[in-house]
């Protein structure tokens, strides 16, 4: 059904995706998980969007900024607590039992 | 994180500054996976302290199958579903949220589905081709606001930086679950931060 209706689409006359229809594909097509055909009904949008293809680049700078974004360390107490740990168990091991 | 078995090596002889780095670079994601399957934050605080107590004790053990951190996040997984187990608190991750909320609002868009006017964009640094600072002090108070098995996705997938595949098994939902859990993320991330773009400017 999908590929009878891309072929139908595909006789020419305006790309029919949509940008509503864009906007719920953009995980899949940054995760690469798209069919070959989808993918391409989305580049060609993109040529066309500028709409979608600020969408896209906002997407895209979001994810690489969250793959930069440092967590909230623990708080003094709990860092305390964990490096003690890690004094005394470490230190175990390394004398051997 | 790019040269793991150094890290590892110097956690093995006791190198306490680089156990304080892999504290400070995990500890706040784990306690939002953690607190997926846990209500209270004194189940997520104890949750979270076993899982470093049984990193540190488990060094030796482990054999580098996955990496250091997937397994650091698959003993917090483990811990914190017995003990939801245990309180009978246990929360099934619903792998398809009843809501289907849509990426961006219907109001954006015409009848035919073309955006009425181009979306406002999210302001860049144009240097690193990064969110701008204002943003970026906002990102994780934006994931925050997403429902638990979202913030779950995101974390692990986004701030920890763990595949697709990789989240899936710890978390145990199909790949087309995450696939929509992420995408659902992203979008209200965005969503979230917009205001404060229209706000500033």
């Amino acid at each position: 059904m999908r590929r009878f209706l891309t072929r139908l689409r595909g006789r020419g006359g305006p790309d029919p995706l949509m940008c509503q229809e864009f906007v719920e594909l953009v995980t899949d097509y940054l995760e690469g998980t798209l069919p070959p055909g989808d993918r391409a009904r989305m580049d060609a949008h993109l040529a066309d969007c500028d709409g979608c293809s600020g969408y896209l680049e906002d997407m895209q700078r979001l994810v690489g900024t969250l793959h930069e974004t440092p967590e909230t360390p623990p708080d003094m107490e709990t860092r305390e607590t964990l490096l003690r740990a890690f004094r005394d168990l470490r230190g175990d091991a390394r004398d051997g039992p | 994180m790019h040269d793991e078995s150094t890290l590892l090596a110097r956690l093995r002889e006791g190198d306490e500054q680089a156990f304080e780095a892999l504290i400070a670079r995990h500890d706040g994601a784990l306690r939002r996976v953690a607190r997926t399957y846990l209500r209270t934050d004194a189940a997520v605080d104890d949750v979270v302290q076993e899982t470093w107590l049984g990193v540190v004790r488990g060094l030796d053990r482990f054999e580098g199958r996955s990496s250091l951190r997937t397994w650091i996040f698959s003993i917090l997984v483990n811990r914190a579903r017995t003990r939801a187990v245990r309180d009978a608190r246990s929360l099934p991750f619903s792998a398809l949220e009843a809501d289907g909320e849509p990426a961006v609002e219907p109001a954006a868009f015409a009848a035919d589905g073309s955006w009425t006017s181009a979306p406002p964009r999210l302001d860049a640094d144009p240097e690193t081709g990064l969110l701008a600072g204002e943003l970026r002090a906002q990102l994780l108070a934006a994931v925050d606001t997403l429902t638990r098995d979202q913030r779950a996705v995101i974390t692990l997938r986004d701030l920890v930086g763990l595949t697709a595949a990789e989240t899936c098994e710890l978390l145990e939902i199909t790949d087309g679950s995450q696939r929509v859990l992420l995408h659902r993320a992203r979008a209200r991330v965005r969503t979230v931060l917009r205001p404060i773009v229209e706000a500033q400017a």
